[in-house]
């Protein structure tokens, strides 16, 4: 077990060390750092913004393999470089990841708890009347990108706002709990949207399974048979999906910081990316690069600790 | 008071009917066998009385539990009565346990489900149980995983939940069907003892007679989803009055006596019956009235025309034909090993020209790696393959495919063994084609390899889907014909297919050897089988070939302990003659090939082993023995691996 | 004569009501996109410089966005383009993923190894990066540049979807009689793996249908994907969506008609599935 977990990290690394890389080059050649002073009045001198790149390690006049070794060389040291203002990185990566993994931890746990009940419950009264409007219901919401789920709920909570002449929901400023409330819906609904699909297909295909007929038979309920053996086998493959979807979900977090201006890691994404600041796209790569993979190793291990047939084979 | 009666019991499933009025009683103690072939609706009827039918299905009648009745019960008021007064065994040990959770736990459990104990006191009940149904070391096995354990243990699981309660009635569904015989004959002494300990009635529901023979007090046989035919168990075997059933025991293979005789047709499909008797297609006394009305069960059977049976043909004087000396196959010190698991460890035997060597044993033994091996014509990782006098472990590219020509094969399972999506007439072209064979002629040899195996034209234009097991293992042996091979190796070739059946694609399998002169290289676990198939027979244990020889030398004079056993394992379709033999029981289950020991890798289960004295012992345990030909008579055909098997030929 | 295996999917088809209803909206939603534009004398690129901002009248049948452009011909222009692009991303990103998938699983092996690396270094590139830096840097190589991009994202989960069932299918014994008969493996691929793999592909064709509009959009909506003066459901969504409260024909119509497409290809996709899965 601890060789399999050895080799799976050493595996994860090297992808990582490829992914962020390849990532770092790409951003180094796409984007135009430059542009941003292009702007500016007065224009300064292009002596002054060459000097100003360099030292950023962001002039696209210097070759490409030597801004990537500087890079490099930074990044074994524990220094993601600077972003366009001059501050760290790492000191402004550090303060977004929590701000981010507030949002997306609460939105996770609570979408995979309630996707999962919601999509056993679905199974077992499938074809039902509940059945049918718990998959009306989720197919709807899969149907709405979470951005305009998003500007939905915001269109929502400015009516309730002005109808009770409160601000209950908000979705200016930092912090707080009101503010907190409205991502989080919004992070929660698409979760259980897409786990209940997942949780009713694998729970159909225990429905009928030989062992829930022999737990039937020995005198368990059909509820408790359920719950106890059903339920209990088809969640496993469950942490399949679950790491993959963490995965996406930074993605869709991209989304719903930006509109309900959550000052995270996605906001933060976005506006490097307009502002051409290469050493912060490289940083957020690095993290969610290693998100994923500690989100599939998590997984694996989920997936060992619920299965003894997996236990025993590795 | 009968423990157990249904009284007119029918099940549909939607439109189609799966129980067409079913009645009979069981009383406290008696074993009352249902047996019956694949979609008879003997199985239906059983979870029907459980109350353990899909939802979907409709069941009306009654089913009364020491007089109580349980049919239109509520899920909470029959989960009571489940599990302590109706248990039930599943067929497939395999899928039956929930695969998360410990043995240990799952038996408590079941001992729990109907209150009253602790957590502690269930877990060391469940304990006892085990030791009840000889699972050894019961403490360890309690916190073993279901995966862990072979077939049998698990099988002994199941009935030490059912028993947990001492029921009134247990329902037994092919306990045994997909255990190898030697566990087989365990699990059914551990169910005598079950009985004896609770005192229960058993619904015993199987395929295998023989099962039945020497369990069963009174007998049921089902067709189509009604009784054609009840009485004690001497009465069905030895005064069967129902066509079906004559037919039955008939074409059930047996180690001694004539071939079995198939009954022609198969089963009608239960969505549409004919609107007489259902057997009536296949009947050979069927008249006019059988044709309209369908009979109802009288005393003895359902039929418009009772007959006594006809004592089975003899075996043929013996057209045994000379052994070829061509040689086909050539196998010497074969090998093969998954990692630590040494699956095949030296294999020598030889086939030629037009006759037929059968690979026995339980699973595990070697035999389907032999068999993959061979059809992989590469090298192997130790030994030698020659084919057709061509070592295969040299193979160029282009004379390997040349070599697949002559060496097909036919699987198990015809419903796996023929992709779902294809037409007959493409299935059949499929091994033409990628050899490369004109599109006319291809046409022109599909139609002819039809009525090769005795199918109509038009079934080129069928899908797999629309036909029945018979028929579709027809389609893989013609399949296998159509490249003229030299060698057919077949996998279990009739296992899949019901009795009724079997022996037509046994006669069809021995008409295509004289007429076209092909070898067969067979695997199978059933020796009654074997026996009529066979010309040489080689019997496997844990990778190696315990003993080989003619058919006649080694089913008439086994030499090998193992071959003793296991040919005294089978169960015969005999009341009398099954009750009053005595058993060559071996212990334990076959060892997985993980383990094999040093010396005779048989001794740890041999009952030979055990009546020798130390001296003779040391040798088992420190010398492997070599295959060397079998003392009986000079010259016979038979090579056994044992240092002592003189002292077991009389 | 025995009916085909597809008239029988057909007929189950027919008898499953949310699936005909999801291909019936996807019908309508392919007419509006394509028959829309010949209704109204605006066409996507015009200007109204005497409405700006008009909300929906006789002229302007969803009113007019803040520069005078018909919100309607901009809708229906996104449609049509939101459709392509889903289409043709679906097409493409399910084929590739079939086609690796099986070799992979297949062949098994080195190959699988290096198929199997590049799905993991496909998986691990933050798709959203990539395509939001390439496509700032190729402004003006147009839709197809986005096609690609969007499939090369796609396909990496369906391909390993697909190596699992296919090492599954690979035991089969139709697939050994295949091969022990001498089929050649990419004949064994096409002909037996991926059919037997169909009702998986086209419900993962159907789910990738909506991911790329949904990804085309939020793409679009961000000013990564589709560029302006072209239109897209996403681009008009984002261009709305600041005014949702005050000026809704902005956003509602591209909104409700992205949510539609979703749906009904959701629908069809799983009424296509029940009625192959019953086979």
């Amino acid at each position: 077990m601890a060789r399999f977990v050895l080799r799976r990290a050493v595996g994860s690394v090297v992808l990582v060390v490829v992914a962020v890389s390849l990532a770092y080059l790409l951003a180094a050649t796409a984007l135009h750092p430059r542009a941003n002073f292009e702007g500016r009045s007065p224009r300064p001198p292009e002596r002054v913004i060459d000097a100003r790149l360099t030292e950023l390690n962001l002039n696209d006049r210097t070759p490409l393999p030597d801004r990537y070794a500087v890079w490099v060389t930074g990044l074994l040291r524990g220094d993601l470089g600077r972003d366009f203002d001059g501050d760290p990185v790492a000191g402004e990566l550090g303060r977004r990841i929590w701000v981010s993994l507030r949002l997306l931890l609460i939105g996770t746990v609570l979408g995979g708890v309630l996707g999962v009940a919601l999509g056993a419950c679905s199974a077992v009264r499938q074809y039902r009347l509940s059945d049918r409007l718990i998959t009306l219901a989720s197919f709807v919401v899969l149907a709405v990108p979470v951005f305009v789920l998003a500007v939905l709920l915001q269109m929502g909570a400015q009516k309730v706002n002005d109808a009770t002449g409160t601000r209950i929901f908000q979705w200016a400023g930092q912090d707080g709990l009101s503010h907190l409330v409205l991502p989080t819906v919004t992070i929660v609904l698409a979760q259980v949207a897409v786990y209940s699909r997942y949780q009713r297909s694998m729970m159909l295909d225990v429905l009928s399974a030989d062992f829930v007929r022999t737990a039937r038979a020995k005198g368990l309920r059909r509820g408790t048979a359920l719950r106890r053996h059903a339920l209990r086998t088809a969640v496993i493959p469950m942490t399949t999906y679950f790491a993959y979807n963490l995965g996406l979900l930074l993605l869709g977090a991209v989304f719903i910081e930006k509109i309900f201006g959550w000052h995270g890691m996605g906001e933060w994404l976005i506006d490097s990316i307009g502002r051409g600041d290469v050493n912060a796209v490289a940083a957020f790569d690095l993290f969610a690069a290693g998100l994923v993979l500690v989100a599939g190793l998590l997984a694996d291990l989920a997936q060992a600790a619920l299965d003894p047939r997996v236990r025993v084979s590795r | 008071m009968n423990a157990l009666e249904v009284g007119d019991l029918r099940v549909r499933f939607g439109e189609v009917p799966a129980v067409r009025g079913v009645g009979f009683a069981v009383a406290p103690g008696e074993v009352l066998g249902l047996v019956g072939e694949s979609g008879s609706g003997k199985s239906v009827t059983g979870l029907a009385v459980m109350g353990l039918l899909p939802a979907r299905a409709t069941v009306t009648g009654s089913v009364r539990l020491r007089g109580a009745e349980l049919l239109g019960g509520t899920d909470r008021e029959l989960s009571r009565v489940r599990g302590r007064d109706l248990a039930m065994i599943f067929q497939d040990p395999q899928s039956a346990l929930t695969p998360v959770h410990r043995i240990g736990d799952q038996i408590a459990e079941a001992v729990r489900a109907h209150g009253g104990t602790t957590r502690s006191r269930a877990w060391r009940r469940a304990l006892d149980l085990l030791d009840l149904v000889g699972v050894p070391d019961a403490a360890r096995a309690a916190r073993a995983y279901p995966h862990q354990f072979s077939g049998g243990m698990r099988q002994r699981v199941m009935i030490a939940m059912a028993v947990a309660h001492d029921p009134a009635v247990i329902i037994a569904d092919e306990p045994t069907t997909a255990l190898d015989v030697t566990v087989q004959a365990q699990v059914l002494e551990v169910l005598k003892t079950a009985r004896q300990a609770t005192g229960a009635a058993i619904l015993m529901i199987t395929h295998d007679l023989g099962v039945v023979a020497g369990l069963a007090d009174r007998v049921l046989v089902m067709y189509a989803g009604r009784v054609v035919e009840s009485g004690t168990a001497e009465e069905v075997f030895y005064r069967p009055r129902m066509p079906y059933t004559i037919g039955l025991l008939a074409a059930t293979p047996l180690l001694d006596g004539g071939p079995p005789v198939p009954i022609p047709g198969g089963p009608p499909p239960s969505g549409a019956l004919p609107p007489g008797c259902p057997f009536e297609p296949r009947c050979r006394y069927a008249s006019a009235p059988c044709r309209t009305t369908e009979p109802s069960l009288t005393e003895r059977a359902a039929c418009h025309n009772p007959q006594r049976p006809q004592p089975r043909p003899a075996e043929g004087p013996g057209v045994r034909r000379t052994r070829s000396a061509d040689v086909i196959l050539q196998v010497t010190g074969l090998r093969r090993a998954y990692g630590a698991v040494q699956a095949v460890d030296g294999v020598d035997f030889e086939v030629r020209a037009g006759e037929t060597l059968a690979l026995v044993g339980e699973s595990g033994c070697g035999k389907t790696t032999t068999l993959m091996e061979i059809l992989a014509l590469a090298a192997p990782q130790a030994g030698r393959i020659v084919v057709l006098g061509r070592d295969v472990s040299a193979l160029p590219r282009q004379a390997r495919q040349e070599l697949r020509r002559d060496l097909q094969i036919v699987f198990q399972d015809p419903a796996a063994a023929l992709d779902p999506r294809m037409r007959i007439a493409d299935l059949l072209a499929e091994p033409l084609r990628a050899h490369g064979v004109a599109e006319p002629e291809v046409e022109r040899r599909v139609c002819e390899l039809l009525g090769l195996v005795g199918l109509d034209p038009d079934f080129a234009g069928r899908f797999p889907r629309g036909l029945s097991g018979g028929q579709r293992q027809r389609i893989g042996i013609a399949r296998a014909l159509a490249l003229r091979p030299r060698l057919i190796v077949l996998d279990e070739p009739v296992s899949a297919l019901d009795v009724s059946v079997q022996a037509g694609i046994m006669d069809l399998l021995a008409t295509l050897q004289l007429n076209l002169g092909v070898a067969y290289l067979i695997v199978a676990h059933d020796l009654a089988v074997v026996r009529h198939l066979a010309d040489r027979v080689a019997v496997m244990y844990l990778g190696r070939i315990a003993e080989i020889g003619s058919v006649e030398a080694v089913y008439g004079t086994p030499a090998h302990p193992y071959t003793r056993a296991l040919l005294s394992a089978i169960p015969v379709p005999d009341p009398r003659l099954e009750r009053g033999r005595s058993r060559v029981l071996l212990p334990g289950d076959p060892p997985g090939p993980a383990r094999a020991p040093a010396g005779c890798r048989f001794r740890a289960r041999c009952p030979l082993h055990t009546e020798l004295g130390a001296a003779d012992r040391e040798r088992c345990a420190a010398e492997e023995p070599r295959l060397r030909p079998a003392g009986a008579g000079a010259g016979a055909d038979q090579s056994v691996a044992c240092h002592y098997s003189e002292g077991l030929i009389r | 004569m025995i009916p085909s295996r597809g008239s029988a999917v057909a007929r189950r088809m027919v008898r499953d009501r949310s699936g005909v209803s999801g291909f019936a909206l996807l019908a309508l939603l392919f007419l509006l996109a394509f028959a829309g534009p010949l209704f109204t004398r605006w066409s996507w690129a015009d200007t109204d410089f005497t409405a700006f901002r008009d909300p929906p009248s006789a002229a302007h049948w969803l009113g007019t966005t803040p520069s005078g452009r018909d919100v309607y011909a901009l809708t229906v222009r996104g449609l049509q383009k939101s459709l392509l692009i889903g289409l043709t991303v679906a097409t493409v990103s399910t084929g590739l993923a079939a086609v690796v998938g099986a070799f992979a699983g297949y062949l098994g092996g080195r190959t699988d190894r290096i198929l199997m690396a590049l799905v993991d270094l496909f998986l691990v590139l933050p798709a959203f990066l990539v395509i939001a830096v390439l496509s700032q840097s190729a402004r003006g190589h147009g839709t197809l540049l986005l096609v690609v991009l969007l499939a090369g994202f796609l396909w990496m989960v369906t391909a390993r979807v697909v190596r699992g069932m296919t090492r599954s299918l690979r035991g089969r014994e139709y697939v050994l009689a295949a091969r022990f008969m001498g089929v050649s493996a990419p004949r064994i691929v096409f002909r037996h793996l991926l059919p037997n793999l169909a009702s998986l592909l086209i419900i993962d064709a159907t789910l990738n249908v909506s991911a790329a509009i949904i990804a085309e959009s939020a793409l679009s909506y961000f000013g990564f994907g589709v560029q302006p003066p072209d239109s897209s459901l996403g681009t008009v969504i984002a261009a709305g969506s600041g005014a949702a409260t005050t000026a809704p024909w902005l956003f509602v119509p591209a909104a409700s008609l992205l949510v539609c497409v979703v749906l009904a290809v959701n629908l069809a996709g799983d009424g296509l599935r029940d009625a192959l899965d019953a086979s």
